[in-house]
C-alpha cells in the first residue's frame, strides 16, 4: 500500500520478453517494463528457449528494480505478487517463478500464479478503466487463436481455439515462406499495405458449420504451391500480393467467427488481446462486422498487446479479490490450459 | 516397429497420410521414438496428428512450435509432440528436460528431428517427408 493504493507487481517470463510492472488497484500502470529478446531471435527465426531462459536470468532482477524504482515503491509497499506460470517455455518461465516466489517468501507478500491467457485478456483493463466482464475475448498471439467468453472476472470459458497452427505462428510461417522473415506478423502487416488482398484466392477455412475453431496450417501449404506454381510458369511473385491474400484469408476468418460467438451469446463486447490483435487489417475488418451488429470492439495499444508485465499484475488482483491464493508449491506448467 | 522400415511410399491424400499414422501407432511401444524430417508444408504435423488419432489420444494436436513440446495423456500410451524448429542442437532439446520424455513411458514423435539427430537414439524411426508431384501428394521415406 502506498497512498491508499492496493499494489501489484506483474512477473511475466514465459517467452521472448523479461518484464516486470507494478500496477495500482488492479487498473492504473504506475510502470512497465519489458526487456525485449526479439534481436537475438530475429538471427534465428524464432525463440530459442535455452537463450531465453539464459536472458531472462541475466534480467529479472534488473527489470524488476527497474519497476520498483519507476513507480517509485520500494518492496514493502506491495501488497501482491503476480507472475506467469504457464504457457510457455519451462525454462523461461522458471525464472519468472523462482523470483517470484523468492520474492514472496523474503518479503512475506502473497502470491498469485497468473496464466498468461488470462493477462492478455486483463490487459484490456488497464486500457479501460470502465470495462466489466461480461464480455466475449479474441486472443490471437504466436502460440493462441482463442475465442473465450469470460462471465466474470475469475472465470473464462474457452469457446474454440486452434486445430492446428496459431494465426501468429501462421504469419511467421507464410513470412518464412515468402523471404520475409522474422516476426512474421507485423512485417506481413506492412507488406500487406502495399499489397492486392485479391491477388491470390486462399481459402476460408470455416470447419463445420457452427465451429468457431480454426485451422491455419492449410494456409502456408497453400502458399507453397502458389509460390511453386508461379516459378514453373515462370512469372515474378509480388510479395506483397501474396502478403496481403494470405493475411485477409487468416484475419476474415477470425473476424467472422469472433463476431458469430458474440452474437451467439448475446455479448455486447468484444475484447481483443495478444500479439496478433495489433495487426492493423485485423481491427479493421472486425470492428466493421461487429459495428453493423451492434457490437462494441475493445482493443488495449500494441505495447498491452505484447508480452508484459503489467497484464498479469492485473490479473492477479483479480483473482486474488476473488480469494485466489498461490503457495509456494507453484511451478511452472508450460502446457497449461485456458 | 521393424516391419514399417526401408520403405518408400507415395502418398496421394490426406487419406492415405492417416492411413500411415494409424499403421505406425499400431506398432508403437513405449520408449518409441519417431523422427520426423522435411520441410515446411511437407505434412510432419498432419502425420502426427494422425498417430494421436492411432494412439487413441482424443485432444486435439495443435502445432508444439511455439512451446516445443506438447504432451498427450488420453491415449493408449503418453504422446510427446515435439517441435525443435527453433533449437539450434540436440544439446538444447536436453537441455529443455527432453530427457525424461525420450526415456519414458511414451511415445515421442519428433519434428525437424534433422536438427536434434545427435541426441536421438540409432533405432529411432525416421519418416523423411518430401512435396510430392502434386499439390496434394506427399512422398514419404521410413528409415
Amino acid at each position: 500500500m502506498k497512498n491508499g493504493q492496493f499494489l501489484t507487481l506483474g512477473i511475466e517470463t514465459s517467452c521472448d520478453e523479461t518484464a516486470a510492472s507494478v500496477v495500482a488497484d488492479g487498473r492504473v500502470v504506475m510502470s512497465n517494463i519489458i526487456s525485449s529478446q526479439i534481436d537475438i531471435h530475429t538471427a534465428y527465426g524464432g525463440v530459442v528457449p535455452e537463450i531465453a531462459s539464459r536472458r531472462h536470468l541475466e534480467r529479472i532482477n534488473d527489470v524488476i528494480e527497474r519497476a520498483l524504482k519507476e513507480a517509485d515503491i520500494e518492496v514493502k509497499d506491495i501488497d501482491l505478487i503476480g507472475v506467469t506460470y504457464g504457457p510457455g517455455l519451462v525454462g523461461a518461465l522458471l525464472i519468472g517463478v523462482a523470483a517470484a516466489k523468492a520474492m514472496a517468501y523474503a518479503a512475506d507478500i502473497p502470491l498469485i500464479g497468473v496464466n498468461h491467457m488470462h493477462g492478455h485478456i486483463a490487459a484490456n483493463y488497464l486500457e479501460h478503466h470502465d470495462l466489466e466482464p461480461p464480455f466475449m475475448a479474441l486472443v490471437v498471439s504466436g502460440g493462441h487463436t482463442e475465442i473465450v467468453n469470460v462471465p466474470a472476472y475469475n472465470s473464462c470459458e474457452k469457446l474454440g481455439g486452434t486445430r492446428d497452427d496459431a494465426a501468429g505462428e501462421a504469419f511467421d510461417k507464410v513470412a518464412r515462406v515468402i523471404g520475409l522473415g522474422y516476426p512474421g506478423g507485423p512485417k506481413i502487416d506492412k507488406a500487406a499495405k502495399e499489397g492486392d488482398p485479391e491477388a491470390v484466392q486462399f481459402k476460408r477455412v470455416y470447419l463445420e458449420p457452427g465451429s468457431l475453431d480454426f485451422s491455419f496450417s492449410g494456409l502456408k501449404t497453400q502458399a507453397l504451391n502458389y509460390l511453386n506454381s508461379e516459378r514453373q510458369a515462370g512469372r515474378e511473385i509480388n510479395v506483397n500480393d501474396v502478403a496481403a491474400s494470405f493475411q485477409e484469408a487468416v484475419v476474415e476468418v477470425i473476424a467472422n467467427k469472433a463476431v458469430d460467438a458474440a452474437k451467439r451469446y448475446d455479448q455486447k463486447r468484444i475484447v481483443m488481446a495478444g500479439g496478433v490483435a495489433s495487426n492493423s487489417r485485423l481491427r479493421a475488418l472486425i470492428s466493421a462486422a461487429a459495428s453493423a451488429a451492434g457490437i462494441e470492439v475493445l482493443k488495449p495499444s500494441p505495447v498491452l498487446c505484447t508480452d508484459n508485465g503489467a497484464m498479469i499484475a492485473s490479473a492477479a488482483y483479480y483473482a486474488y479479490k476473488s480469494g485466489e491464493r498461490t503457495d509456494y508449491e507453484l511451478d511452472a506448467v508450460p502446457g497449461l490450459e485456458f | 516397429m521393424k516391419h514399417l522400415q526401408n520403405r518408400k511410399l507415395r502418398l496421394n491424400s490426406e487419406e492415405e497420410t492417416r492411413a500411415l499414422g494409424l499403421e505406425i501407432a499400431d506398432a508403437l511401444e513405449p520408449g518409441d521414438i519417431i523422427a520426423l524430417i522435411g520441410d515446411l508444408g511437407t505434412g510432419k504435423t498432419a502425420l502426427t496428428k494422425y498417430i494421436a488419432e492411432g494412439l487413441g489420444i482424443k485432444e486435439e494436436i495443435s502445432s508444439p512450435t511455439f512451446t516445443i513440446v506438447k504432451e498427450y495423456r488420453s491415449g493408449r500410451l503418453p504422446l510427446y509432440h515435439f517441435d525443435v524448429y527453433r533449437l539450434g542442437s540436440g544439446e538444447e532439446l536436453l537441455d529443455i528436460g527432453a530427457e525424461d520424455m525420450l526415456d519414458g513411458d511414451g511415445v515421442c514423435v519428433i519434428e525437424w528431428a534433422d536438427i536434434a539427430a545427435d541426441v536421438l537414439p540409432a533405432d529411432s524411426l525416421v519418416v523423411k517427408l518430401d512435396y510430392g508431384d502434386s499439390d496434394d501428394s506427399r512422398f514419404a521415406e521410413i528409415l
